[in-house]
């Protein structure tokens, strides 16, 4: 038997005229895209013809888990959905549900509530910064970021017990009054970082790599962002002044001076000024607050829904009641539905809570700010080369967790 | 020409910027921590590993009012009550808990239970090293979480049963 096997041609030259594209799968393992998720990218050589986000590897089910438990631990995943905002998490479903509950948050509460917001918002820009500058071969901005990132950190355990899954912000208050010396700290934090970021800043905005990788890339229309509802800090570099701090105050946050830095570029170098100048005005926010620190009780005075002091349930028999009742039963939230916003640090966080009056929420969903920038990848890496594509994903600032939730 | 040697002194200017940041770096005080060779540092409100507490005549706290069960968001604590009798008590209320388990394989060290706990019997430790290769000996029975009865105690009238767990 003589059969000529003729070799299979692995190599096609291209017709003349014609481009060889090809299918390339960014993910979900590249290191820059932060997270699972997978860009099918058509290339043209180097050029970006179509980009597909493809997303959902990171799905957890946390919205319909939420439907399993009760109103007072949905708040553990509440942390789990945007694992660099948890307390943003925390606090915006505590504010939904305290809507339906009709309840007034003691002043001292609301303020230590802005306050660790506002860390929050710091701790979720420096990881971002550490990142994205990596991703362009940054590579130190990364060990400065993550060294200050500690510090938060610290402070976090310290308030709560953990660095990130905190479960501190509560329905009804805080879980537990501020730890003993937490000003101190938060102090040194404040003395600290404002050189801090003069030290990125030094670093950063005179570098020629990092002004040719980022001034003038990135631009997408303001209409087509408003389209797919991009917020934050990326409609924010857009021009457009837009805010929920500002818009739809919450957690007195209208009794704070501060202002909404806002960029007209619109590329990735003005997000990332954007964000370095959202980073002071939250220093300044967190000095207020602390400056304004007023005195008082850290838990609303309800004692159907909100679990008794320590001392009282100890010594009073009618607090240890409804301390069980608490635990045992859950807390009836009345019938109703409501939408909350708090501006995390990544956008328009929305909780919309559905109660049908038992102790279980009826539906919880999360809109979610990642999940919303991401829908302007496509538009924004396309005709842009692999390596642009790098640095747009980086100053979209999204977290796989908080979008697949 | 005068275009290439300005150049050629901006990156020297670049490199020397850097360098100035490396040197400072050398100079101030290490931020890491030395874990595993040093132990780990913690906030005094760390949640780690829980601590089942005794009461100072050294019996057991807990009363076994699964209200720390009931809480826990993640359904991993096991509890199996009985009653105290005269001749055998653990401990101070009227029931004891015989077989206290928690699934560490499952907790997510949120502190619900903790704050449930009526009686201060549960507590966080900081105790965070319990990684395994085998799950099931991640479930923790009373015993490994009790506290020892401290030296200057005597001991209660007979030792803690143990009941194997589920």
């Amino acid at each position: 038997m003589s059969e000529t096997i003729t070799e299979p041609e692995l190599h096609h030259e291209p017709e003349a005229g014609s481009s060889r594209r090809m299918t390339l799968n960014m993910g979900p393992q590249h290191p820059s895209t932060h997270g699972v998720l997978r860009v099918v990218l058509e290339l043209d050589g180097e050029f970006i013809e179509k980009a597909t986000p493809e997303i959902g590897y990171l799905h957890t089910g946390i919205e319909k888990q939420c439907e399993a438990l009760n109103w007072q631990q949905v708040i553990t995943l509440t942390d789990r959905v945007d694992y660099l905002a948890n307390l943003s998490n925390n606090l915006c479903y505590s504010l939904a549900v305290e809507k339906l509950l009709g309840l007034e948050i003691p002043p001292k509460a609301q303020w230590l509530r802005v306050l660790l917001a506002e860390l929050t918002r710091i701790n979720s820009h420096l990881v971002w910064l550490g990142t994205h500058a990596l991703d362009m071969g940054a590579m130190t901005m990364f060990f400065l970021t993550f060294r200050e990132r500690e510090d938060l950190l610290r402070i976090f355990e310290m308030f709560s017990g953990q660095r990130l899954m905190t479960s501190y912000i509560r329905p009804g208050g805080l879980a537990l009054d501020p730890p003993r010396g937490w000003e101190k700290p938060v102090k040194a934090f404040l003395a600290d970082f404002p050189s801090k970021i003069d030290e990125y800043e030094s670093l950063l905005n005179a570098n020629p790599i990092w002004l040719r990788r980022t001034k003038g890339i990135g631009i997408l229309p303001v209409e087509e962002m408003l389209e797919v509802g991009i917020t934050g800090p990326l409609i924010r570099a857009a021009g457009i002044p837009m805010d929920a701090r500002k818009m739809t105050p919450y957690s007195s946050y209208e009794k704070f001076d501060f202002k909404v830095p806002t960029a007209t570029e619109n590329d990735v170098f003005a997000r990332y000024a954007v964000r370095m100048a959202e980073m002071r005005e939250s220093l300044k926010i967190v000095q207020q607050a602390l400056d304004g620190l007023p005195e008082g009780p850290t838990r609303a005075d309800a004692h159907r829904v909100v679990l008794p002091e320590r001392e009282k349930m100890k010594t009073q028999m009618e607090a240890l009641i409804y301390h069980f009742k608490i635990v045992t039963e859950g807390i009836a939230v009345p019938e109703g539905e409501i939408y909350q916003v708090v501006e995390s640090p990544r956008g328009e966080l929305g909780y919309y809570v559905v109660s049908d009056g038992s102790a279980k929420p009826l539906r919880v969903h999360m809109r979610t700010p990642s999940f919303a920038n991401l829908q302007g990848l496509p538009n924004l890496v396309e005709k842009r080369q692999i390596s642009d594509s790098i640095a747009i994903m980086g100053s979209l600032d999204f977290v796989l967790g908080d979008c697949d939730r | 020409m005068a275009n290439s040697i300005s150049e050629i002194l901006g990156s020297a200017a670049a490199i020397a910027k850097g360098m100035s940041v490396t040197l400072k770096e050398m100079m101030s005080p290490t931020v890491t921590e030395d874990y595993p060779d040093a132990p780990a540092k913690f906030q005094e409100r760390y949640r780690g590993v829980h601590v089942l507490q005794r009461d100072e005549a050294g019996l057991e706290k807990c009363v076994a009012c699964f209200l720390c069960a009931a809480a826990c968001p993640s359904n991993c604590i096991y509890i199996e009550a009985d009653e105290n009798t005269e001749k055998k008590r653990i401990s101070g209320g009227e029931r004891y808990a015989s077989v206290y388990n928690i699934d560490y394989s499952r907790c997510i060290f949120c502190g619900f239970c903790v704050e449930a706990c009526p009686t201060d019997a549960i507590t966080h430790g900081h105790q965070f090293e319990i990684a395994s290769y085998n799950t099931s000996t991640l479930i923790y029975r009373k015993e490994q979480m009790l506290v020892n009865i401290a030296p200057n105690v005597k001991a209660p009238a007979l030792p803690v049963e143990t009941t194997g767990g589920h």
